[in-house]
């Protein structure tokens, strides 16, 4: 085990490689005195397990703006946030909708986005089921642009949407 | 027993070493996952619907053109030998063989194969597509997975949400769904030890790492599964570019570091790689674990030009085929058999005295 530079007590877990004039230093820190010195660990979201950011939903700072509150359990499936922390796994696609807020917050500490920027599944979708879904992605869209008023792409999302209904 | 020779290639063309590097990269493992909008997840779904999801994925994928002659694998009708012989032939997880610790196989779970792509169903998501590729090719291995999530894309309903991406019953594997692995051999980091120096900074640049067998398994014979470890925030391509350009740059370490064992300590490395092959081509009993670090070893020797008539080919193959259901089925034995260490050894000596044989 390494010890941290500064407090010489606590385990280092990050380890800070500068260079200098050509001069190679590395820092061993432990994460209380990494957080006072006010260095953040990049690879930190990718080693600490999914558990332990399930133990923290919920248990952080309370926000500025107070995000909306999610229903105790999901419509659809009967699964609640309790479970998911327990299993890890959600229990059905519409938990997605469902738990949306704490989800959104989960994305951003495990992926550090929440947005998905890969192929869009409506898109090469040309069959009645894909239109139900690329329709479902729509009026999606609709609802977040029109939450955010947005209304030049609110109009433009409506206009799509019945194009496709 | 299942019969592996169905299979095109048995299913391990994966390791002909025909792929690009070779020399340092066992394979390339492309991972998509993707579940049906109008079913619950894998965890919360009956026996019931298991079933249909598996009738509904069959029934479009024998209209596709990647999987219109593929084989089917029901692993919840098969024996525990079986299911773990394709778990080693890295054709489906350990979860869905049903190995893990509670050792029981889920209803419905299937595998569909053709070649090198798979799907594999009611595993942790309803589909995971799989494609796996000799060497390094991760655009090749992703293009031909790709394929095959349009062509299934169009037949089914997919889980995809406007800003989340497709939907995943864990939030790690949510957005492209996408994992990519390239298996590595990387012992001259290992002997220099630099290797968790490497590691570390790989995970700094979002990466992981695990064993041999993907998810929760030990490294052993200086293999390195190297793979993304996010899914949400960057297109495929993109995270395929990253993992890319960081496999490269593992490579490139990789080659110095044999570089500086043969100029700093020749007469070591030559020591270790023939004592490695002498123990393979003559001890008398070797564990699982001992034959994957000597034949680590004796790869090294042929990477860096040590030990001449030795093919790659055959070291990969002997990889696979001295693993516990592969060497009990291949001796008509249990996999739990006593003295599978002693057929191991007799099975190893021989395919090396073949290899001698037939080069002269």
């Amino acid at each position: 085990m390494i010890f941290c530079d500064q407090c010489h007590e606590r385990e280092a877990v990050i380890h800070l490689t500068q260079i200098v004039n050509e001069q190679v230093t590395t820092v061993h820190l432990c994460e209380r005195c990494a957080a006072e010195k006010g260095v953040e660990s990049p690879g930190g979201v990718a080693k600490t397990p999914l558990g332990t950011f399930l133990a923290a939903m919920g248990k952080g700072p309370p926000e500025v703006t107070p995000a909306p509150r999610s229903p105790e359990t999901c419509a659809r499936c009967g699964g609640s946030l309790k479970d998911f922390h327990e299993s890890g796994r959600l229990g059905c696609p519409d938990c997605w909708h469902s738990f949306e807020a704490p989800l959104r917050d989960l994305l951003r500490r495990l992926h550090g986005s929440t947005h998905h920027l890969g192929e869009r599944y409506g898109d090469m979708v040309a069959t009645p089921a894909g239109e139900r879904v690329r329709a479902a992605d729509l009026r999606e869209q609709l609802r977040l642009a029109v939450e955010t008023e947005n209304f030049e792409l609110a109009a433009e999302l409506r206009d799509r949407l019945r194009v496709l209904e | 027993m299942i019969d592996l020779s169905l299979l095109t290639d048995g299913g391990v063309g994966w390791l002909d070493a025909s792929g690009p590097a070779s020399h340092l990269v066992l394979s390339t493992r492309i991972r998509l996952a993707r579940n049906l909008s109008d079913h619950v997840f894998q965890g919360r779904n009956s026996e019931t619907e298991r079933e249909e999801i598996l009738a509904a994925v069959e029934q479009v994928a024998r209209d596709t053109t990647l999987l219109r002659r593929a084989t089917k694998f029901r692993l919840d009708r098969l024996d525990r030998i079986d299911r773990q012989l394709l778990h080693e032939r890295h054709l489906v997880s350990k979860e869905l063989a049903g190995l893990d610790a509670d050792g029981r196989v889920r209803s419905g779970a299937t595998l569909l194969v053709q070649d090198r792509i798979g799907v594999m169903l009611n595993e942790e998501d309803h589909l995971r597509i799989q494609g796996l590729h000799s060497g390094f090719a991760l655009d090749a291995a992703y293009a031909e997975a790709d394929q095959l999530d349009t062509e299934l894309g169009q037949r089914l309903a997919f889980a995809f949400h406007p800003e989340f991406g497709y939907l995943t019953s864990c939030p790690t594997n949510v957005g492209t769904g996408l994992r990519a692995s390239v298996l590595i051999h990387l012992p001259g980091l290992v002997l220099t030890k630099e290797i968790s120096k490497v590691l570390q900074g790989l995970a700094q640049v979002g990466l992981t790492f695990r064993g041999l067998y993907g998810e929760g398994s030990e490294v052993v014979g200086n293999f390195f599964q190297l793979s993304n470890q996010t899914t949400l925030g960057s297109s495929e391509h993109e995270l395929l570019d990253h993992l890319g350009k960081m496999v490269r740059q593992v490579m490139d370490y990789e080659e110095q570091a044999r570089q500086v064992l043969l100029r700093d300590a020749p007469a070591i490395i030559e020591d270790k790689v023939w004592r490695a092959y002498g123990l393979l081509r003559y001890a008398r009993s070797l564990s699982f674990e001992e034959a994957m670090n000597l034949l680590s070893g004796v790869r090294l020797g042929v990477g860096v030009g040590l030990i001449p008539d030795v093919a790659i080919y055959m070291l990969n193959k002997l990889l696979v085929y001295t693993q516990p259901a592969h060497l009990a089925v291949a001796e008509g034995v249990a996999p739990d058999e006593a003295d599978l260490p002693i057929r191991r050894a007799r099975f190893v000596r021989k395919v090396l005295e073949s290899e001698v044989g037939r080069r002269g």
